[in-house]
């Protein structure tokens, strides 16, 4: 239950899919004119993940991990496809969406004219196959987290795109200099959005009693190298918050 | 007779500046923004995205009448997946470190939006040999930007280009270090990439004010 709890927050808050590894940042640029049209999208995002993450699951336990035709008999056992994860990978997105696009529209038209538009897009968001590649490089273990983490990462998503557009329905009544209008002030707010995010780096960890149930992690390159960073270049800010940098990165390097 | 005619030559030369796909077009922004920590992966990535996006839209071009319009989508995504996981298969036998650093985002070119983006806009309905003209310089535009947010990132932040120390010894007081100047840790975080890409289209808009959006 703790750990479903932990990846939860930590996929919202802290590997938040736009600000920590600017997972989907083309349609989150694109689509974020509007609350109303943000929200549509990030439902289907929510959804689609929810999907198709514990779906690649499967496929990676299954047939594209090393070892893992073991299944079909013992013959098979050195059989490494891993190779192959990217191209089933976005097969089963495609698939996945067309589905659910053909599900959705014949049982609910409601759902389907608000979601509708959306689908489609939603087959090359990088947010999604993205979703499915750091569920492989980090090595989720059983298919109730790897549903969670679909989800939860979906919910980061949602978040961050619902935040942009309430702030670019609002930076209209601003004088923003004219180069900068539109895209260029978008790219200024994400990123100070995500110093924003950044400071839920030590939320899991802060603890003392947090730094003995670290998370074993493959893939987190971006955070954890920057997250040394930034315990070396802050050394001489506020000593409690160094206490909470360290203890992060000593729980990460376990 | 000239190889290119001017008409093609501008299909190399547009999308390096006034039509640029990040900076203009919004397209590819995902993987330009969490590579660019080092100039060494952003020149890898680019180097990368020139070939799937060059030979994918000389595929695509070839096959463009055959291929029905309905489930055009998925034979876009099979064709870039084969190219992607060439391009994996090549890093990962020759640079392998490099190819770590990448991690899934060399995965992330199939959903990179410049390769569908091309596609769709270009090769769907170009010869192949233009096809692959605009492919080439789009992906060329996409990789200047990629290679100058990563030395801006790399020299501000780490003081090093390609690794090599350019500013001096950090630790040694050395070179710049000796009168004072420190490092910007802050360039290395994932948000510095947002700021840096915002400035340089405030740079390129406030040069060229036909690009200017409305609001």
């Amino acid at each position: 239950m703790l750990e479903h709890l932990e990846l939860f927050f930590k996929s919202i808050f802290i590997d938040n899919m736009v600000f920590a590894v600017f997972l989907g940042m083309c349609s989150y640029l694109a689509v974020s004119k509007k609350v109303t049209t943000a929200v549509g999208l990030g439902a289907a995002v929510i959804f689609v993940l929810g999907v198709t993450v514990p779906l690649n699951w499967l496929l990676d336990q299954y047939i594209l991990q090393e070892g893992a035709l073991v299944w079909l008999g013992p013959e098979y056992a050195d059989y490494d496809l891993s190779f192959l994860s990217f191209i089933m990978f976005i097969a089963t997105i495609a698939t996945m969406v067309q589905l659910v696009e053909i599900v959705v529209e014949k049982f609910s038209p409601a759902l389907y004219n608000s979601l509708g538009i959306f689908l489609p897009l939603i087959a090359v968001n990088c947010a999604i196959l993205g979703g499915s590649l750091f569920m492989q490089a980090r090595e989720i273990p059983s298919l109730a987290l790897a549903f969670n983490y679909g989800i939860s990462s979906g919910i980061g998503w949602f978040l961050a795109i619902l935040a942009i557009a309430a702030i670019r329905e609002k930076i209209r009544y601003s004088n923003v200099p004219a180069p900068l209008r539109g895209l260029g002030i978008t790219f200024i707010i994400t990123g100070l959005m995500g110093i924003g995010f950044q400071s839920f780096g030590g939320m899991l960890t802060g603890g003392d009693e947090g730094a003995d149930s670290p998370v074993p992690e493959t893939a987190v390159r971006d955070t954890e190298v920057e997250e040394s960073e930034v315990s070396t270049s802050e050394a001489d800010s506020k000593k409690k918050k160094e206490e909470v940098v360290i203890s992060y990165n000593d729980a990460l390097n376990k | 007779m000239a190889l290119l005619t001017k008409k093609d030559a501008n299909l190399i030369i547009d999308p390096l500046a006034d039509n640029n796909p990040i900076t203009i077009q919004v397209l590819g922004i995902c993987s330009a923004l969490a590579i660019t920590a080092e100039l060494k992966a952003s020149v890898v990535m680019a180097i990368s995205v020139v070939f799937v996006l060059g030979v994918g839209n000389v595929v695509i071009s070839l096959m463009r009448n055959i291929i029905p319009s309905k489930i055009r989508i998925i034979v876009q995504l099979v064709v870039i997946a084969a190219l992607v996981i060439v391009v994996d298969q090549v890093l990962k036998a020759f640079a392998y470190e490099l190819s770590k650093t990448l991690a899934v985002f060399v995965g992330l070119i199939i959903t990179n939006c410049i390769i569908m983006g091309r596609f769709e806009a270009f090769a769907l309905g170009n010869g192949p040999w233009r096809s692959f003209l605009d492919g080439i310089g789009n992906a060329l535009g996409y990789g200047v930007i990629l290679i100058i947010v990563g030395f801006f990132r790399e020299l501000l932040g780490s003081g090093t280009l390609f690794g090599y120390p350019v500013l001096g010894d950090p630790i040694a007081k050395t070179g710049l270090y000796s009168i004072g100047y420190e490092n910007n840790g802050f360039m290395i975080l994932p948000p510095a990439a947002l700021i840096v890409v915002g400035i340089i289209i405030w740079v390129q808009r406030s040069r060229n004010t036909a690009l200017i959006e409305e609001n």
